[in-house]
Formats: structure tokens, C-alpha cells, sequence
């Protein structure tokens, strides 16, 4: 089938100025511009009213995703009754105004202007990396620039050569990888300074020097790379010169096409879009129509998209029967053919439910759909689970319980009416980018902050941010603080009694009331449990209950919440207290778990847990089964089937045999790496689905190559719950969209498959979920993307805020959260806790950004430990230092910083080697199985060999070389025409 | 022993530079060495800047002047001050009677500067003594409206240059709301970097309650809470005079918590400036009390309605504020009857470049600038013809002799395109190249540009380049021609372009240099 695509111009109207800050519903004004009648809201720009108008007025230092700055002095214009030209940019339409754009008098105004520019600008347009992209070139175009009358560069005119900047080319600053600052081109009009302030809010960049000599500069005149800058992106996009530019443009030239895609890094589920030549991608820029992000980026949606065609990729189907034996490529049927036969013999000798497959939080909602119809359909078992189990398994869980549904509450631009924000257990500024930049936007409007971490994350000191509490905490006791911060709410009189009789079940709440007010919930009570001096709970609690200024306080909250043997009851927590104070249910408010991946929300959607069909449907409903079983024509058992950590237990048992694991990676993500290894090991035959060999596929027996997203069609499901389309620009490496291949794979066992686009595949989820009845890609398309539920009860683009009159549940339901330490404690063993997390440069595994440039930033794990800890151990920065737990040991890096309190060391999971899941233990949350990543019992100590290693990473250096060799194989030993 | 002997020594930045301190340590040494009691009073200037420095004895007939006095004068300067002390004759090369009636302060009319050279600066006894705080003992009796239309009778224009009404200001930040949980504000702006001008740090030095009650005034006027003081950091004088005058008018509850008995609040705060001419510019200087780069601020939102931190906001000079006082002291309709058409009160007038009798005078407006050259100024101090005269700072037009008849109020020195601005006067004589003036003008703009806006960034440097062009080719008609079209082309760019008064400015001097004095271009 062939879906079409709808074009989108590589270059889009740019307004000059944002919406009017009154807001679009403000007061209407009619005025004349050039003649023209026009009427915009109150409090929009003269220069944008024009646009609406149907002219454009020139400018250079005006571009619409900034405020105002009235710099470059081309947008000039007149107005009757008024005394000189001002700037259409920083000037408000008035109602009755009349205005020109254009007359003799600014058309010389605007010509001398550019002849100013042009005095101090090379004149090398036709080699110019910004040819055909350039605004400088298009508005000396526009005011009919024919002269310089001053001389350009070197040039003497009048026996007299001007001052210029033109040798500055030399000094150009190539250190970023993934762009270059050429200082000869800089026009001075602050976009890309105001850029990295107002949109990023990093404050890397700065004008240094005045007057003629102002020039950008990152930090105090520092190259890029050594500079506090992020390669967010932000001041690349806003530069409207060849000053600042994408190495990939100046390697490539200029794009041709370009096409709406989402990017496939993690929840925020930015869109961006992809400029193309043909079936390469120019560069990757964020849509400014893209709800989630507003034209907003971060390094890796941005830059870190190289891997796709990175040389690691396979692309070609393989085999072998042991995973010590060669891989052999094979053609797709031979394969599917071979591993459908193998997953029916284990069947056939081991039982039906000897089998299982694990969807990915990384494809699309069509494809993880397919892959759990695959495993309940054609394997016949409920064994399906997802990344999600060890991610927000907790959050669906406890927010069901509680509200009724498994999502977060808002969307991100709700943060915008935020006037306190609660982080919970959440790093966004290296893990949530984009909306960490929107968030500190708000803040720095004033919105007040606190934050619940254990570590000093960068929102509590940033720039322009502050927070006026650190919650910080030890790690897992999350439990104890969110009921001491409940605590302080009901017994100094802080909860929204309204809001409770009208939209809580009462009898809950009681319970929960006299739950909370023990003593032994006080913060005094839990002072020497979390660390966190009681009278800053309390501070918290009223500050959060009292929702500042405007009255909306929100939470946000990331895997600190849920990777803990009380994940679940945390965030009941915390579903609880903002209840209580009745911040839920309008904009500002809400409870928002921060996904970790891009379409964790919609794998969890789409029914990928062992108990649930799509939609969150309890697979023991017969209602709910018989409509599946009906359209796909099989029957379904009722009973749940196995989850993750349960299938690895039953292979290492010898009662689970084959896996079909799409798009994950539990060899490296999951916890106890060594017990994963085993079960995977035990198993007859694992199918890995993947574009590279990961940890998983070097057990694997066979391997089916994957898509990258910029390869396929279909949607992702981001934090907001909003749906939006993943495009195809380019064709599958490997001949087939990773649906194609499950497709096929069902096929291969006998089970009839037929899609011919994935557009097919929503319409049939669409079909078979109410919350998702009203979803289509025809949709999608018209409307940009849709938050579910989107269905007729809601509006056409679905849900943008939940629970608004009323729990989705009905009433909303409190149950009591009692703390409970978890098993993983300190000892004289291991006296330390280890805790984890994520760097902004990497992502998760790292098998996509470990093969990128971003690797620049972060070139290994490293332990970060606090300098007392350090110091007892005679460990120095920089020294290597042995990490064990009773679950493994490895050896990393010391990083000794304050960032830790003392008694916490911390580290990134970023790259296989360091095995960092080899300390994690198999602790999880009771309710879940989610894994407790966040607290590991363990000890560290100083290493002094020259190379040093743990033993395990000796042997996995060992078992790593030894799969490359057998990889190898596949490719000597089997030519091309075998595909 | 006679009785104390009172002398005066200015503390004035102006006497220090010429060695006010010595002659102050010396006057103490005499009297040791005599064994006079010795009441010694740091004042502010007079003004008499060429008679510096100026030492006053008080007599039973009012305080005598000498001057100038350097140290080794102290000597035989004794005797006459003993005799003039005890009512007794007294004779001195440098002894110029009695101050009043010297006729260069007889001739003034001091609304602004009544105290300054008279009172010790910081002695808030004195201040009181001489009518300080009448003005803010009134404002704290009235309402914030009563105050502001009080201000509005007075015809009071801002004396930083722009001359735009204060009472209008006042209203529209009277009238505005700040955010919640934030204050409005005050805001002096005593960044005063124009040539030739010093009335600013005269007055700070010199009188710095009287600026400390005008924005109480104002702060009582607008319902501000908060106030800030922007001085340049070549004023450490007045720096540290304000900061300490500050600290004693709070500890005195002329500032604080309760104004005056007022039952409201002004804070104030004293910063200063690093050295950028453009944070003169109001909102440039707003950038720089919020500590970020000294760049200009488009309007609108005009500073009224969202200026420091975003919040309504008056921004005055310090004259406009010092001269609040008197208006709240004696009515609006008193400071009205000064000056003629609608510039009403006085202007302190600043004579400086090559004048005889360089130093301040506070005039009402509507006097000519020839009676301020010569019936002041005396003419140049080199004694040759003067050439043209530089009224209102570095973008102030050169005005030629044909001009100096014309009134000096706001509205007459429009008319002939030039401007009175900060009341500044540089004077030059025939010697003058105003080819090389009017360079230095573009110099000056693209020394202290601050780089925001095309026209003024990039046109500066142009400027000069295109008048060294002429200049160079001044034996090359057609091609001097070119340049001279493409300078005032550049002008012209530079005065419809620029987002201030800096490169919007700069052609003024250029302008008028080569209109007055084509001669000087070779043209």
C-alpha cells in the first residue's frame, strides 16, 4: 500500500515574533498595513501582524521562536501620527493604526543598513555552506543592495582599507563535532545568545566585546567543545548566516525535501523535522509545529541520528545453532522459516508457554502490537512483557490504582501555568533535555522548586534556577518522605478539603488521613531514616500545598521513583498528596512521569504486559478477550503469562525455551547481568530483532535485522500521551520494516498476517480499544498528532489534560503508603549505596549514541563519590576503583564530587563494559517486579593494577571478542546473493 | 587662645584634583603651629571651578573666599584669614571678599544647587539647618497622586537629556502595577559621561541628601519600595559619599521601613557603573543593575511599565530628582516661574573645554549661550576667539557664533537642530579642527557603541573611515565629494536606524562640524 506523504517546505513561514504574549484568545486590533486590513490579537508584533497580512517585512535579528530584540533595523517601518521609523518586531499593533512596510524613505533606511552588513561580510556566497539557506543573502536581496560603497574586507577604497572581521575565518571553531562557529560570518544579531538563553536556558553563549568588536563567544571566549554549551542545537537552527552551521550541511549541501518524523530517543517524543536529499538525511531539525517540543532540540534527537548508518549495522538475516558456532547469513525466508520451526519444536516438547517474546519501548505502537498479537495469537501464550517492566511498570500500577489509569496527567506545555514544580527522582536536564528547557523557562518566571533527589542534580543550582528546597534524600526512602511530606499537609490543615468531598473517595481518604497522622509519618520521625531535616519537608510540604503564586503546583518524576522495591508505592505517594492538595485535573497541575523512552507510554499502551491486552484490559475479562479472540481468530488464555525477571527465573529452571525479543536489550539493561547471561544462556533458541548485535543477539541463534526509525511508518506514544507519526525517509537497511518482519515471523509459524501499511495496524488497535477509537495516521496527519484518549467523547485531537471533572476511576482512591526499608542495606560488607542514572550525551544502552559523536562528551562510566568517602578509601579522582555488591563487582573510574552525599556513589549505565548491571541486584518492586536500580548495597576500594579489570569484565571482554570473531565469520563466509 | 577659627576646603572631586587636601592638611598645620582651634568643614564646590582651590573663612559679615589656594599659599594666606575670622580688614591676592556676592554666584539662580559649597555634605544637621526635607516632610503628609500633580505643575522636564516630562513618568508608573510579590522601583541614573559635564557628581558630592529626598519622593509618589542609584565607577567620590548619606538618612528614618513617618517604604541602594557610556542610556543602564551586559533595551515596553526586573519603573537623572524637592518644598508653581516657554526651572549649565572661567552655573532656561561664554565663562582661557561651542555632550551639535543668540530652552535648540541635553558646554577656540571633532564623534560612538544595532555597531567605525577619506583627500574633488555624499548618507542610516541616542546621535557633532565648518573638510 502506498501511504502518502505530505510535504513539508525544507524552509516554513518564520513570523518574526512569537504569538502575542497576551495569548492568541487575547482582544482582537484592526489595523491598516500597506493598505491592507488586518486584525490579530492584542499584543502581537507589528512585524507578525504583517505576516498575517501577507507581507514580510525585512529583518534579520527577528525570527519567531525568540522574543523580540530590534537589533538589526531592517524591519523598520512607518506609522502615521508617529515620529520616526520603529521596529515592526518590538513594536505592538495598535487598533487603528496605520502602517507602511515599505516606502522611498525606508527602502534607503534599509539599503544603508545592508550596506553596513555586506561592509563587514565576506563576499564568498556561491562556496558558502549557507547558500540557499542564508537570510543575510536573501534580505540584501530584498532591499536591492547593489554597492558597498565602504569596500568589503581587504579592499582599499579612497586609499583607505576599513576594519573588518573577515580574517576571523581562520579562527574558526570546529571543536563541536557536529557543527562549526565561523566568527567572519557572525552578524552580531544575538539569535543564537538569546537562543541558548530564552529556548535552552543554558547560558553558554555570550557577545563578547562591544561596539564593532562584538563577536558570539561560548563562555569566556572559549571553543565550543570546553564550553558550558550542550549542543542542544538551538543556536545553530536560529542563526541566519553560515556562522553557525551543521558540519552535515557543509559536508552535504543544502537540503531538497523534508519530511515530519518523531524523534526515537526517549518520552518527550520530540518532532523534527528531517531534511533530505533523496533517501539521505541533511540534518535533523526540530518542528516548531511539534507540540511536545515547540521547536525545541537536545544533542541527541538533534545530532545523534548518525548511527543509522553507522558500519556496525547488520542487515542481513543469520543463524547458527549454538552461540559458540559462527553466525551464517541466510536469506529472510530461511530464517523466519528457521526460527518459526524452532519455536514450534520447544512448543512441541516443552509446552506451549515454553515460549515468550518481549515487545520494545523503542518501536513503533504498530509494531510492539504486532509483537504482542504475534505472541498471544501465533505462539499462544500470554509470555509477553516489555522494556517498561523495568522502567514505569510502577507508574501504571500506581497511578491505576489510584486515578484509573496509567499515564501522566498533562501535557508538557501545562508546565507553562505551573507556579510550583516538585522533581521527583528525575534528572531532566540529562534525561528529559527539551523539557527540562521549558520547565526552567517557567522557573525562571518564578515558579518556585523542589527537588526530591539524592544527588545535587543541575536544577538545583543552574543558571538563573534555583531550587527553594532539596529534598535530598537517601536513596530508598522516597516512601518515608512523600508520607512525611502527606503528614505535614493534613496536620497543619493544608489539604484541599473541596476538592477531596467533591472528586475522592471519601472512606479512602479517612483511612489515608489517619494514616499519615502518626507521629511516626512526621518528618521528625523520619529525620534519621531519609537524611532530610524535617523542618525542610515541611518547608516543601506547604510550599507544595500551597501552590505559590497562581495557586498549580505539579510533580514530575522520573525512574527515582519507580526503580525502587517500593516503586509502586511511591507513586500511590505521590498520586496521593496531590490529591490531597487537589492538583490534579486542570492545567498546571498533575502528576507526570518523565518516560524514559520514546514509546515506553505506547508499549505500554498497546498491551505488551503478560496480563493486559491494548488499552489496559485485564486479559481474564472474557467481555475484552472475546473481541480479540474474535478478530483474530484464535483463543486467548485467560491467565496471565510470564513476566521478564519470571521467564529469565523459569529458563534458568529449565521451563522456558525460546525468546523473541524485538528491540531491548535485557543483557545490558537489565539488573544482575550475570543471572540474565545465565537464563539467556539455558534458553534453545533466542530470536534477537535488532539493528546492531547488542549484548542479547551475542546469545542469540538467530538475528533479524532491524529498522531504525528513520526507516519505517508508523507512531510513538510519548509521555503526554500523545501520538505521533514516526515517517519513513528512508528504505530498511535490510529490505524490511521491523513489522514486515513480525509479520512475517507469524506467517513463517502458520499464523496469517497481512498488512500491507501500518496504517492498517492502528485501525485494527483503534477498532479493539476504546481509548484509542477515535485514532487513525489520516488523523494524526490532519491534526499533527493526538493525545489519547482520543476518542467521540473527547475532542477531535483527544485528551491534552486528564481526570478534569472527575477521576477517570470515578473517584479518586488513597490508600496508605507505609515505608519499608528495603532489603538492599548498607553493611560492614557494603556500607555504600550505589545509585544510577543517565548522561544528556548518551542514551540508556548506549548502542545507539555509543556510535555517534556524543561519545565526545561522555566517553565512558565513571563512579562518581563524594571527596569523604573518597578520601577514607585514599581514592583520588580519577583513580580506578573496584565496585562490588553481593551481586557482582566491576571497576570503573572514580569521579570524586559534592554532586553525591557522603555514603552514595553514583553511575551511568551507558556502556556495556562497565557493567553496571553486574552490581545491580534482583531486588524489585512488590508490586511489579520492577527493578530496584536506584539502591545497591556495595563497597568500593581502590584498584592499582595497570588495566584494571573485575573478573567479570575480563570475561566479558573475553565473551565479547570471541562473538565479534564468530560475526566475523558470517560475513567472510557468506557472499551477497544468499540475502 | 582666640576662638575656633571656621574655614572651608571643598571635598569636591574637582578641588581634590587640584590638591584640596593639602591645602586642607596645611590649614591644620598653621593652626597647630598657632594654636588656633580649628573648625576645618570638608564642603561641596561652589562651582568657581578656576578657583579652585577655594577656601572660605567665616566672618561676622559671611563667608569670604579665596582662591585658587595651593598649599604653599597657606602660609601667607593665615594672617588675612585670622583678621577676616575676627571682622578685622584683611588683604590677599586671593581673597575675593565675600562668596555671595562674588558676581559669577551672585548672578545665578541656585534652586538645585542652594546648598552645594555651603553645607558639610554629610552632616544631615546642616541638611536640616538649610530647609532639607521640607520637600519629603510634605510628599509624606500628601498622597502618591497629590505628589505626582505636584510635580506635573512644575513643568519639571528630565534634565538627562531627553527632557520628557517627569510628572507623566510618574503617572504612567503611578498608574502601573507591579507583579505579585514585586515591588516597583526608583531608579537615578548618575551614569553622567557626557563631555564637559560634572553637575551630577557635583551635586553627590556636594548635596547628596537633597538627591536621596527626590527619590524618596518619588518613591512616594509611585508606591515603589526599592531604589537604585547607578553611578559611573569614575565617581568614586560620590560613590562613597551617597553610600554613607544612605546609610545615615536610613539610620535617621528618612529611609527605610517608614519614609519620613510616612508608614511606607523606600529602600535604597547605591551601584556602580564599569565603565560603559552606554549605560547612560536608561535602559541599557536597567541591563546593568540587573548585572547582565550593558546593551540597550528596544522600547517599547517603556521602562515605566516594565523596567528593572520587569517591573514599573522610574528612571530620572539626578538633577530631575535634586530638583523635586524644592517643587514639593515650595509648590510647583514656584519652580514653574523659572525659565521660559515650556522649559520651566532652572538648568545647572557646566562650562568646560577651553574657557576661562570654567565651572557651574544654574540658570533658569532662556538664557543665551553667549551670556554663558562670556559673561560667565570670561571667553577662552587661551585667549583666542571662540570657534564653536559643543552644547549637550558627545552627540551635542557644534554651535557655531551665528547660533549664540538663540534661548537656551528644549524647544528653541530643536528648532535649530541642536540640543541642550545635560546642560554641558565644551568650549573651542580658532585653533579647532572640526574636521578631526567630528571624526572623534564617530571615534567616540564606535569606542562606546555597545554593539547591538547595525547602524551604530558597524557605522561608528565607518564613520571614521570615511572622514579620514575625506580628510585624506581633501585635494581630490570628486572623490572627497563621494565620501562626503556617503557620509551623510551614513548619517542618515545612523539617525533613522539606531535603536538609541548613541548612533542616533553621533551624526549631530558630524553634521554640524561639516554644515558650520566645511573649510575645516576642504570643502
Amino acid at each position: 500500500m502506498h501511504y502518502p506523504i505530505i510535504p513539508i517546505k525544507v524552509q516554513e513561514i518564520d513570523y518574526g515574533t512569537p504569538v502575542s504574549r497576551l495569548g492568541t484568545d487575547a482582544e482582537p486590533v484592526t489595523l491598516t498595513i500597506d493598505g491592507f486590513e488586518v486584525t490579530v490579537p492584542k499584543g502581537t508584533s507589528l512585524m507578525r501582524a504583517a505576516v498575517d497580512a501577507g507581507i514580510q517585512v525585512p529583518k534579520l535579528c527577528a525570527t519567531d521562536s525568540l522574543e523580540p530584540f530590534g537589533s538589526c533595523r531592517l524591519c523598520l517601518v512607518e506609522i502615521d501620527g508617529r515620529r520616526g521609523t520603529p521596529a515592526s518586531c518590538t513594536t505592538p499593533a495598535e487598533a487603528g493604526m496605520n502602517v507602511r512596510t515599505q516606502s522611498p524613505a525606508l527602502q534607503k533606511l534599509r539599503k544603508g543598513v545592508m550596506e553596513l552588513y555586506i561592509s563587514d561580510h565576506p563576499l564568498d556566497c556561491l562556496t558558502c555552506a549557507a547558500n540557499g539557506d542564508c537570510e543575510l543573502q536573501d534580505m540584501a536581496g530584498v532591499v536591492g543592495l547593489r554597492n558597498v560603497r565602504y569596500g568589503v574586507g581587504e579592499t582599499a577604497v579612497a586609499g583607505i582599507t576599513g576594519r573588518h572581521h573577515l580574517h576571523l575565518a581562520h579562527a574558526k571553531d570546529e571543536s563541536n563535532p557536529y557543527f562549526t562557529y565561523d566568527p567572519s560570518k557572525c552578524i552580531v544579531c544575538n539569535r543564537c545568545v538569546r537562543a541558548c538563553e530564552e529556548v535552552q536556558g543554558t547560558f553558554a553563549l555570550t557577545i563578547s566585546g562591544r561596539g564593532f568588536e562584538s563577536r558570539v563567544s561560548p563562555g569566556m571566549d572559549e571553543p565550543f567543545m570546553q564550553s558550558e554549551c550542550v549542543s542542544c542545537g538551538a543556536c545553530v537552527q536560529a542563526c541566519p548566516t553560515a556562522t553557525l552551521t551543521e558540519k552535515t550541511v557543509i559536508e552535504l549541501g543544502q537540503p531538497e525535501h523534508s519530511v515530519i518524523t518523531t524523534c526515537a530517543y526517549c518520552g518527550v517524543g520530540c518532532s523534527f523535522k528531517a531534511e533530505m536529499k533523496g533517501s539521505q538525511v541533511v540534518r535533523m531539525v526540530p518542528w516548531k509545529d511539534g507540540k511536545a517540543n515547540e521547536g525545541h532540540s537536545c544533542i541527541k534527537g538533534r545530532f545523534a541520528w548518525g548511527y543509522a548508518t553507522h558500519k556496525d549495522r547488520l542487515t542481513k538475516p543469520m543463524v547458527r545453532d549454538k552461540i559458540t558456532d559462527p553466525w551464517r547469513e541466510v536469506s529472510w525466508d530461511e530464517a523466519l522459516a528457521h526460527a518459526a520451526g524452532e519455536f514450534r519444536r520447544i512448543q512441541g516438547t516443552y509446552g506451549r508457554d515454553s515460549v515468550g517474546g518481549i515487545t520494545s519501548s523503542r518501536c513503533t505502537n504498530e509494531e510492539t502490537y504486532l509483537v504482542q498479537k504475534l505472541i498471544r495469537a501465533a505462539f499462544g501464550t500470554n509470555n509477553v512483557d516489555t522494556c517498561a517492566r523495568v522502567c514505569h511498570s510502577p507508574t501504571g500500577y500506581g497511578l491505576g490504582q489510584t486515578y484509573g489509569t496509567s499515564a501522566g496527567t498533562q501535557t508538557f506545555k501545562s508546565v507553562e501555568h505551573t507556579d510550583v514544580v516538585m522533581v521527583i527522582g528525575a534528572n531532566p536536564s540529562e534525561g528529559h533535555p527539551v523539557f527540562a528547557s521549558r520547565l526552567k523557562k517557567r522557573l525562571r518566571q518564578g515558579a518556585r522548586l523542589i527537588v526530591v533527589d539524592p544527588r545535587r542534580i543541575d536544577l538545583v543550582d543552574a543558571p538563573h534556577v534555583k531550587a527553594d528546597f532539596h529534598l535530598q534524600l537517601k536513596p530508598g526512602t522516597n516512601v518515608a518522605v512523600i508520607t512525611a511530606l502527606a503528614h505535614v499537609v493534613v496536620t497543619e490543615g493544608l489539604v484541599n478539603e473541596a476538592y477531596v468531598a467533591e472528586r475522592c473517595d471519601p472512606k479512602s481518604f479517612q483511612q489515608w488521613r489517619d494514616f499519615v497522622s502518626k507521629p511516626e509519618n512526621s518528618p521528625e520521625a523520619f529525620e534519621q531514616v531519609s537524611g532530610v531535616p524535617a523542618e525542610v519537608v515541611r518547608g516543601a510540604a506547604r510550599l507544595y500545598a500551597g501552590g505559590g503564586r497562581g495557586g498549580n503546583s505539579a510533580i514530575f518524576y522520573g525512574l527515582g521513583v519507580t526503580e525502587h522495591a517500593q516503586g509502586s508505592t511511591m507513586v500511590i505517594g505521590i498520586a496521593n498528596l496531590a490529591m490531597a492538595c487537589g492538583m490534579v485535573g486542570r492545567e498546571g497541575v498533575g502528576v507526570n512521569p518523565l518516560r524514559g523512552q520514546n514509546n515506553v507510554q505506547g508499549s505500554c499502551d498497546m498491551g505488551s504486559f503478560p496480563h493486559e491486552l491494548p488499552g489496559y484490559r485485564h486479559i481474564s475479562d472474557t467481555t475484552v478477550r472475546s473481541q480479540f479472540e474474535a478478530a483474530w481468530g484464535v483463543t486467548l488464555n485467560p491467565e496471565p503469562g510470564l513476566r521478564i525477571p519470571n521467564m529469565l527465573d523459569a529458563a534458568l529452571e529449565g521451563s522456558f525455551k525460546a525468546l523473541y525479543v524485538q528491540g531491548e536489550d535485557p543483557a545490558q539493561s537489565d539488573p544482575n547481568t550475570q543471572h540474565v547471561a545465565a537464563a539467556l544462556s539455558a534458553m534453545e533458541c533466542v530470536v534477537v530483532q535488532d539493528i546492531f548485535l547488542n549484548e542479547t543477539a551475542k546469545y542469540a541463534h538467530v538475528f533479524l535485522p532491524g529498522a531504525s526509525f528513520l526507516e519505517k511508518d508508523g507512531t510513538f506514544t510519548n509521555a503526554e500521551r500523545r501520538i505521533s507519526r514516526v515517517r519513513q525517509v528512508m528504505p530498511p537497511l535490510s529490505g524490511k520494516a521491523d513489522w514486515e518482519v513480525t509479520q512475517a515471523f507469524a506467517n513463517a509459524l502458520g499464523y496469517p498476517m497481512h498488512y500491507t501499511h501500518p496504517s492498517q495496524i492502528m485501525d485494527e488497535i483503534a477498532a479493539l480499544t476504546p481509548s484509542f477509537a477515535g485514532v487513525s495516521f489520516e488523523k494524526i496527519d490532519r491534526l499533527g498528532s493526538v493525545q489519547w484518549p482520543c476518542n467521540e467523547t473527547t475532542e477531535e485531537a483527544g485528551t491534552a489534560i486528564m481526570h478534569v471533572d472527575r477521576f477517570v476511576r470515578g473517584k479518586g482512591r488513597f490508600l496508605p503508603t507505609q515505608y519499608v526499608a528495603t532489603d538492599e542495606k548498607v553493611t560492614r560488607r557494603f556500607p555504600l549505596i550505589l545509585t544510577t542514572g543517565r548522561v544528556l550525551s548518551q542514551y540508556n544502552v548506549g548502542a545507539q549514541t555509543r556510535r555517534t559523536e556524543n561519545s565526545r562528551w561522555h566517553e565512558e562510566d565513571r563512579l562518581e563519590i563524594h571527596p569523604h568517602d573518597a578520601e577514607e578509601r585514599g581514592v583520588k579522582d580519577g583513580d580506578w576503583v573496584g565496585i562490588a555488591s553481593r551481586a557482582g563487582e566491576t571497576v570503573l573510574r572514580a569521579d570524586v564530587t559534592e554532586r553525591v552525599q557522603p555514603g552514595v556513589v553514583y553511575t551511568t549505565f551507558h556502556f556495556p563494559e562497565s557493567g553496571a548491571n553486574v552490581i545491580t541486584t534482583d531486588s524489585s518492586d512488590w508490586a511489579t517486579n520492577c527493578p530496584e536500580y536506584k539502591v545497591t548495597a556495595v563497597q568500593v576500594s581502590k584498584v592499582t593494577q595497570l588495566r584494571p579489570m573485575s573478573e567479570w569484565q575480563r570475561d566479558f571482554a573475553e565473551f565479547s571478542q570471541a562473538q565479534a570473531a564468530l560475526l566475523a565469520q558470517a560475513h567472510a563466509v557468506q557472499p551477497e546473493a544468499t540475502r | 587662645m582666640s576662638t575656633a577659627l571656621t574655614l572651608y576646603v571643598p571635598r569636591d572631586s574637582a578641588a581634590l584634583a587640584v590638591g584640596a587636601d593639602a591645602v586642607a592638611d596645611a590649614l591644620h598645620a598653621e593652626a597647630l603651629a598657632h594654636g588656633v582651634a580649628l573648625n576645618l568643614v570638608r564642603n561641596g564646590s561652589r562651582g568657581l571651578l578656576w578657583l579652585e582651590t577655594l577656601v572660605e573663612v567665616t566672618t561676622p559679615a559671611g563667608r569670604v573666599a579665596y582662591g585658587p589656594v595651593a598649599p604653599e599659599d597657606v602660609a601667607s594666606l593665615w594672617l588675612a584669614l585670622v583678621a577676616d575670622a575676627a571682622g578685622q580688614d584683611a588683604a590677599h591676592p586671593l581673597r575675593h571678599g565675600l562668596t555671595e556676592a562674588m558676581p559669577y554666584l551672585a548672578k545665578q539662580e541656585r534652586l538645585t544647587f542652594a546648598r552645594v559649597g555651603v553645607t558639610d555634605p554629610l552632616s544631615l544637621d546642616d541638611y536640616a539647618a538649610h530647609g532639607g526635607w521640607a520637600g519629603l516632610k510634605a510628599a509624606a503628609a500628601r498622597d502618591g497622586a497629590a505628589i505626582v500633580d505636584e510635580v506635573t505643575r512644575s513643568g519639571l522636564r528630565g534634565r538627562g537629556g531627553a527632557a520628557f516630562p517627569a510628572g507623566i513618568k510618574w503617572k504612567t508608573v503611578a498608574g502601573a502595577s507591579a507583579s505579585a510579590g514585586a515591588t516597583k522601583y526608583v531608579v537615578c541614573n548618575a551614569d553622567e559621561g557626557d563631555s564637559g559635564t560634572f553637575a551630577d557628581r557635583m551635586l553627590m558630592e556636594g548635596d547628596p541628601y537633597l538627591l536621596i529626598e527626590g527619590m524618596a519622593i518619588a518613591a512616594l509618589a509611585v508606591g515603589a519600595t526599592e531604589g537604585y542609584v547607578y553611578v559611573r565607577s569614575e565617581y568614586p567620590h560620590a560613590v562613597a559619599t551617597l553610600t554613607e548619606a544612605v546609610v545615615r538618612a536610613t539610620a535617621a528614618g528618612w529611609l527605610g521601613d517608614d519614609v519620613a513617618g510616612s508608614g511606607r517604604a523606600f529602600r535604597l541602594h547605591v551601584r556602580m557603573g564599569a565603565g560603559s557610556y552606554v549605560c547612560g542610556e536608561e535602559t541599557a543602564m536597567l541591563e546593568s543593575l540587573e548585572g547582565k551586559r550593558g546593551i540597550v533595551r528596544a522600547k517599547p515596553p517603556l521602562p515605566a511599565l516594565e523596567g528593572l526586573f520587569g517591573q514599573p519603573t522610574v528612571i530620572n537623572n539626578v538633577l530631575t530628582f535634586a530638583a523635586v524637592p524644592t517643587i514639593l518644598a515650595q509648590g510647583g508653581a514656584f519652580y514653574r516661574n523659572y525659565g521660559v516657554g515650556r522649559s520651566h526651572g532652572t538648568l545647572p549649565f557646566q562650562l568646560a573645554g577651553n574657557i576661562r572661567r570654567g565651572g557651574l552655573v544654574e540658570k533658569a532656561f532662556g538664557l543665551t549661550l553667549r551670556e554663558l561664554l562670556y559673561g560667565f565663562g570670561g571667553g577662552t582661557a587661551s585667549g583666542r576667539p571662540v570657534k564653536a561651542v559643543q552644547v549637550g555632550g558627545p552627540l551635542g551639535t557644534y554651535v557655531p557664533e551665528s547660533q549664540w543668540d538663540v534661548p537656551l530652552d528644549y524647544e528653541a535648540y530643536a528648532a535649530i537642530g541642536a540640543v541642550v541635553g545635560h546642560g554641558g558646554l565644551v568650549v573651542h577656540d580658532d585653533t579647532a579642527d572640526m574636521a578631526g571633532l567630528a571624526r572623534y564623534a564617530m571615534e567616540f560612538c564606535a569606542l562606546e557603541s555597545c554593539g547591538k544595532c547595525t547602524p551604530c555597531r558597524i557605522g561608528s567605525t565607518r564613520g571614521v573611515e570615511v572622514i579620514d577619506r575625506i580628510t585624506l583627500n581633501r585635494d581630490k574633488p570628486v572623490v572627497r565629494d563621494q565620501q562626503v555624499t556617503l557620509l551623510r548618507d551614513l548619517c542618515d542610516t545612523m539617525v533613522g536606524g539606531s535603536l538609541c541616542a548613541m548612533g542616533g546621535m553621533t551624526p549631530f557633532p558630524v553634521l554640524s562640524a561639516l554644515n558650520h565648518y566645511p573649510a575645516d573638510f576642504g570643502l
